[in-house]
């Protein structure tokens, strides 16, 4: 538990750099940042894209978000298990075959790590 | 909103029992059962939204967006473009003779008969096909399928003599019937990388909205080609939109005119027969 909480410290940290770095980096273009975050990655249009489908009522400049699934709030009451909710982005169709929903993990739309953030970014809601 | 997961499972639980959305049901239904169908799916979904009006697609969930669309209308941003393609159309070939003449009623209430399906070649045929075929016919060049600057603008004006005929296509016979379930195969297939099927976002998930724009239901989206989007002036036509979808499903789209999206096109055309036509219209 204590290695789990410093690694997402340090990663964080890491983000944040690497986030700084390609700021300076972009200032001239104002590109848009590559995601590292859970959160950006959550919201990026070529990773998860989470919001084209999820409101998250809970995060303020969640905006335009769309309806085809349902809000991802209280995340922690619906899925005690960490490791379910994971399972939900990896492959939604496990648990339900008709879903929507793409199947993160198994068509790898995103990377383990990526998943892992994203997982905690949204248990947090 | 809390409602909304509930809502989803009965949306599920019609398709599951009208047998439509699923790969292992497609193939049994006759073409009359597939659109009598959806035309059912969808006034229980959506008992507000009278058929006739499944040709504004997203609009007629949006009254906002309705009378934005009734004012651009009303003086399309786009006119010019529909000038032009009237003189392409109007101008004569070099043996003398005009598109008007390779049509019924010099081209009138036509393009609502198309696609239809041609037993001696075994094919769909489009209405763009047949454009073509009349410029060669008549000893010219066929335009480039694809290509809004030549066939999509002749299309735009083409098609408005068609403008208020019901679409009225046919699929008789077993070659016909094999093409028209080949289209349909092709909208409830799960494809590209992020594994939706058209049916995912047409059917299924009709009406709400995806990011801040209300997916619009399959009923009806064949019958308005080609449309101006977001106030430009190149005509984009049914398979262009189409490869547009394809490519958000991060699927490797069709060529526009092969047989894949000429039978997706015939399936949409006819779950769309008895609607209106309307041609060159403005969408988002
Ligand atoms: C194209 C639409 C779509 C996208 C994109 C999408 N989802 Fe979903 N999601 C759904 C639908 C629909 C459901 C409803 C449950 C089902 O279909 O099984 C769902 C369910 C869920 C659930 C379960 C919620 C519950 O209350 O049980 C979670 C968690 C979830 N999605 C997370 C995500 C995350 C994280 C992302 C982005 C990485 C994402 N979704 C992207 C459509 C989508
Ligand atoms: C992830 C969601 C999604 C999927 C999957 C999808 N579409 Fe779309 N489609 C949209 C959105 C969003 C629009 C624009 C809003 C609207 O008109 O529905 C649209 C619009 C359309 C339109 C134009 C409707 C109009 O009146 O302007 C057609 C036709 C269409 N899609 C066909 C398809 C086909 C064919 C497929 C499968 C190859 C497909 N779509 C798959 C999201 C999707």
């Amino acid at each position: 538990m204590c290695t789990r909480t410093s690694l997402i410290v340090i990663v964080s940290v890491i983000g944040g750099l690497s986030l700084n770095a390609a700021n300076a980096a972009n200032a001239a273009n104002a590109g848009r940042v590559a995601p590292v975050t859970g959160k950006q990655l959550a919201f990026d249009s070529a990773k998860g894209n989470c919001l084209s489908c999820h409101a998250m009522p809970t995060i303020p400049d969640a905006e335009a978000a769309g309806t085809v699934g349902p809000p991802l709030i209280a995340m922690q009451v619906r899925y005690p298990d960490k490791a379910q909710l994971r399972a939900e982005i990896w492959n939604a169709m496990v648990s339900n075959p008709d879903t929507v929903m793409p199947p993160f993990g198994k068509n790898k739309i995103l990377t383990e790590q990526e998943i892992d953030k994203i997982t905690d970014f949204v248990y947090g809601l | 909103m809390g409602g909304r997961g509930l809502q989803w499972m009965t949306t599920l639980q019609i398709l599951v029992s009208l047998g439509i959305g699923l790969a292992s049901t497609a193939g049994f239904a006759t073409p009359v059962q597939d659109r009598q169908n959806l035309l059912d799916y969808f006034a229980g979904k959506f008992p507000a939204i009278p058929p006739g009006n499944y040709v504004y697609g997203s609009l007629a969930f949006d009254p906002d967006s309705m009378a934005q669309y009734k004012s651009i209308m009303d003086f399309p941003p786009f006119g010019s473009v529909i000038d032009q393609a009237q003189q392409m159309w109007n101008t004569p070939f070099k043996n003398g003779k005009t598109y008007a003449g390779c049509f019924p009623d010099g081209g009138k209430n036509v393009a609502g008969n198309y696609p239809y399906f041609d037993v001696r070649s075994n094919k769909v045929v489009t209405f763009e096909m047949a454009l073509n075929a009349c410029r060669t016919a008549n000893g010219e060049p066929a335009y480039a399928y694809g290509d809004p600057a030549t066939l999509g603008k002749l299309t735009a004006y083409a098609r408005t003599l068609s403008d208020g005929m019901l679409m009225n296509v046919k699929v008789d016979g077993a070659a016909a019937e094999a093409a028209f379930n080949a289209g349909k195969r092709l909208f409830y297939a799960r494809r590209g990388q992020l594994g939706f099927s058209c049916a995912s976002c047409h059917v299924m998930e009709a009406g709400a909205r995806y990011r801040s724009e209300i997916l619009s239901p399959v009923l009806g989206q064949a019958t308005h080609w080609p449309v101006f989007r977001g106030g430009g002036d190149t005509p984009v036509t049914l398979q262009a939109r189409f490869a547009g979808c394809d490519k958000m499903l991060r699927a490797q789209p069709f060529a526009l005119g092969s047989t894949e999206y000429n039978d997706l096109e015939y399936f949409y055309s006819y779950i769309s027969n008895g609607l209106p036509l309307k041609a060159s219209v403005f969408r988002k």
